[in-house]
């Protein structure tokens, strides 16, 4: 049943652990690259990030995937950031493939450098991917990266957007959601967190580019994620992945609960699952069992004082909901169809 | 070597930073014992040949139901499997059918003639076994596998005991219940029938035996005094469905009006062959309400779709003119109903009483000073030995929950104890592992999946004959019904721990091997443990 060479499978819907990480019911071929024994690791061990960091979970997720996708032909150029910060120390690296970090908000143009010299010394099997946190991607290195895509420049960007800056104490980031505390919107005053009506969404811009591909994926569905990079590695051109990782230290939530976190992020509506080529929405991932979003905030302190009751909290709690109501309406999130995360 | 402006190191791999040294918990594999397993009175470890079964791995989960019940066909049918009542699934949509899969397996183990491979260690003892019921059987089968020459005594023509004289062919048909049989007899045992045992010493004596099991069960009926002015026949539950295993008249009952007495699965058994041997009308009389029925609920709701009608909240009275007299009671608070002195009349041509069963005092125990069988009081240690030294007993005999898987349960254990009597040393149980409560299962992994029910056979069909009721599960079945488990406290290989930890620090050990953790790396953030799906990891604080 598990032969490498075995006929596709259909998986249906009762299997237990289809949804799991792994599933030894269904063929080798069909389970995630994280299932497997030799997976590459890009990210191994020994890296000072957090306990529970959902960006280090991501990383690996997505560069593994990005990995067995180009056949190991890979480099990655890094933004500043907690990702570059907590992976290489000097002299450290957690890194097993060939990394480069340059400023924090020249990643984009440094990665389009990379793909131009490998299209010149004719290694076209050789990919190029740029990462960074949301704060080097949405806010710092903004420019570049429009420039990056308008160029449609060959190059996959992938943002772990944690929503604020973690690395140096939980600063706003233009990523950062509505009423969240950081440590630049106090939960204090008559406004306590981030303002409302405030932050930009990357990825509709993105696709506002009309580049080859945009997605959002996030580490609590890793099927979707895995499947995300290998459609974006078979294009060429500029590409973008938005990847949703939870900060256990700026989120004020549990270590273990990084995957639940995330998971309640898509299930409420806060965070959608989206395909887009050309500009154009080609695929959304339904929600299985949708939630309210207080389920979400609940397990995060920096939400804490919405909860604490008065009628300026309920209707704050009202506008996040109707935030989520929107998205679902948008992107027709809850609807009967078999969903695959 | 050169180095470029600045710098003064060379590259060198994380590798070197023992991040395990921030960890105050570490997490650990754990195996917690599933409910289903705890509730098992034959002990059988369900979630572990469901693994098997779910895999399309057949004849590897039949040998795993076979190292504790040797009867999975005949259980599959008759048991009353507590298993699912159990089951953690019934919390997300319904139980596994662990009973149909079983039963699968059974039919798959006869059809495929499968056999317990096991070479038998050397001969070591010679054990009398009285009675070839399910509590005779199970004895005899792991007494066999343990390496024991066997000698069953049987007063009936056939073996069996209950199963066949005390369950209809309906639910259990002969065909299964004698290839489970001859399985046991083929490894070795010697089956003596028609040869009640009366002199139990001497039988003893006579062929050397160094142990022996009585397992008599619980045959004789009780009777209840009525005042009969003789216009009703009274017969009892018992002799019925003993007499349907000699000879099946399909019109016996035609055309009569049958009443039965008693509110168990006997009773239950009774009317439904009654409708079978063509009775125009079968009532069930029951003192109490039917929530009270000590008959399982399936099993009466089967009767009535059959047209048994239950009258419940009655008491026979007496007998008078080709009528019954009955009496009204009335629900209290307490649960005993009270009567009510109303009476009540009804017409029928036969009383089957169905008032449960007591151990015979009169049998080869009787003369024993050692043993007092009054009241059905034969008491047994922890061991299944009986007042006399070496004379073990089980099934119905014994107090305790009467039914067939028990009896499996008390043949395995004795057998266990048997054993180790005779190589001289004790058995002890393996310690009970802790329960796998729903609430440590991560069910976002599990998929909603309802049970897939066995086919039913049509009304009609069931009336007019002793055919089985509940059909097979085919194959593509009895796999999605073996995949619905959720497999409670233990790991099942889904590779979520693999996946969720961000520090890359559990390694895959491949198929059937599992897990290691990298505690040099693990920084004990829990997310492997909230992430898997059967509550198989647990968090152990660590010394400081």
């Amino acid at each position: 049943m598990s032969d490498e060479n075995a006929p596709e499978q259909k998986v249906k819907f009762y299997q237990k652990g289809t949804y799991t990480v792994g599933n030894r019911l269904v063929n080798v071929r069909q389970r995630s690259v994280q299932a497997s024994m030799d997976r590459s690791n890009s990210l191994t061990c020994g890296h000072r990030a957090c306990q529970g960091c959902g960006e280090a979970l991501g990383a690996r997720y997505a560069i593994d995937a990005a990995m067995r996708a180009t056949n190991n032909q890979l480099i990655a150029i890094n933004a500043t950031g907690c990702l570059e910060v907590f992976t290489t120390p000097y002299p450290e690296t957690s890194w097993q493939i060939p990394w480069m970090h340059s400023l924090f908000g020249n990643a984009a143009a440094v990665a389009a450098g990379v793909a131009a010299a490998m299209r010149v010394k004719g290694l076209k099997q050789v990919r190029t991917i740029a990462q960074g946190g949301d704060g080097g991607t949405m806010d710092i290195g903004f420019g570049c990266l429009s420039g990056m895509f308008e160029r449609n420049d060959d190059v996959l960007y992938i943002c772990y957007d944690n929503e604020a800056y973690m690395n140096t104490g939980v600063q706003r980031s233009s990523a950062t959601p509505v009423a969240a505390r950081t440590a630049t919107t106090p939960a204090m005053g008559a406004n306590p967190g981030n303002s409302f009506n405030s932050g930009k969404n990357l990825p509709l811009i993105a696709m506002a580019h009309n580049i080859p591909y945009v997605a959002t994926a996030s580490v609590a569905a890793l099927h979707d994620l895995e499947a995300k990079v290998t459609r974006a590695m078979s294009l060429h051109g500029a590409r973008y992945l938005h990847i949703h990782v939870p900060c256990p230290l700026g989120w004020g939530s549990a270590p273990h609960d990084t995957i639940q976190v995330a998971r309640l992020a898509i299930k409420s509506g806060l965070f959608p699952l989206i395909e887009a080529e050309h500009g154009m929405v080609t695929a959304t991932v339904p929600i299985r069992q949708p939630v309210p979003v207080t389920d979400y905030l609940k397990l995060q302190k920096r939400f804490a004082h919405l909860l604490r009751g008065g009628e300026e909290n309920a209707r704050k709690l009202a506008a996040i909901q109707t935030i989520a109501d929107n998205n679902i309406k948008r992107f027709n999130l809850v609807r009967k169809e078999a969903p695959r995360v | 070597m050169y180095k470029p402006f600045a710098i003064t190191l060379d590259v060198g791999s994380s590798l070197v930073n023992h991040t395990g040294s921030w960890r105050t918990e570490r997490p650990v594999f754990v195996h917690r014992l599933p409910p289903c397993n705890a509730a098992c009175p034959a002990g059988e470890n369900i979630q572990g040949w469901l693994y098997h079964a779910e895999e399309g791995n057949y004849h590897l989960a039949w040998q795993e139901i076979m190292k504790e019940n040797p009867l999975p066909a005949i259980m599959g049918r008759c048991c009353y499997h507590s298993c699912e009542r159990a089951c953690n699934r019934t919390r997300l949509d319904e139980t596994v059918g662990i009973h149909a899969v079983e039963r699968f397996l059974g039919d798959q183990a006869i059809q495929h003639g499968w056999s317990v491979t096991k070479a038998p260690p050397a001969h070591c003892g010679k054990v009398l076994i009285v009675g070839s019921g399910p509590a005779g059987l199970s004895a005899a089968y792991h007494l066999l596998r343990l390496g024991h020459e066997v000698e069953i005594r049987e007063a009936a023509a056939k073996p069996g005991g209950l199963l066949r004289y005390g369950i209809p062919r309906y639910r259990l048909p002969r065909k299964v219940l004698d290839a489970e049989i001859d399985r046991i007899i083929q490894m070795g045992a010697v089956l003596r029938l028609s040869t009640p045992v009366t002199d139990l010493l001497e039988v003893i004596r006579e062929g050397n035996f160094q142990a022996t099991f009585v397992a008599l069960g619980a045959q004789k009926s009780r009777w209840v005094d009525l005042p009969n002015d003789g216009s009703i026949p009274i017969s009892d539950a018992i002799q019925m469905l003993r007499s349907l295993e000699d000879e099946i008249a399909p019109s016996r009952l035609q055309g009569k009006r049958v009443a039965v007495y008693g509110g168990g699965n006997v009773a239950v058994d009774a009317a439904r062959s009654a409708i079978r041997l063509g009775a125009a009308e079968v009532t069930i009389l029951y003192r109490r309400s039917r929530e009270k029925m000590p008959a399982h609920s399936f099993e009466v709701k089967e009767a009535v779709e059959e047209a048994v009608q239950l009258k419940c909240l009655r008491t026979v009275e007496g007998i008078q003119q080709g009528q019954l007299v009955l009496e009204e009671r009335v629900l209290t608070d307490g649960n005993e109903p009270l009567p009510t002195g109303r009476r009540e009349f009804m017409a029928a041509d036969l009383l089957i009483l169905a008032l449960g069963q007591e151990v015979d005092t009169d049998c080869c125990l009787a003369e024993l000073p050692e043993i007092n069988l009054l009241a059905g009081n034969l008491q047994v240690d922890a061991t299944m030995m009986t007042g006399r030294d070496g004379l073990y007993a089980g099934g119905d005999m014994v107090p305790s929950e009467r039914n067939i898987t028990v009896a499996v349960g008390h043949g395995k254990l004795a057998a266990r104890h048997i054993d180790a009597r005779l190589r001289g040393t004790t058995y002890t149980p393996p310690a009970t592992a802790k329960p796998a409560t729903f609430e440590r299962l991560n069910t976002w992994y599990f998929a909603d999946a309802p049970s897939t029910h066995q086919p039913v056979l049509s009304l009609i069909r069931r009336q007019s004959g002793f055919e089985e009721v509940l059909g097979d599960l085919d194959e593509s079945n009895a796999l999605f019904e073996a995949r619905r488990c959720l497999s409670c406290g233990n790991c099942f290989e889904c590779d979520n721990c693999y996946g969720a930890c961000p520090d890359n620090a559990i390694a895959k050990l491949g198929p059937g091997r599992g897990f290691a953790i990298k505690y040099d790396y693990c920084k004990g953030c829990g997310l492997c443990i909230a992430e898997c799906p059967c509550g198989a990891i647990e968090a152990v604080p660590e010394e400081i």
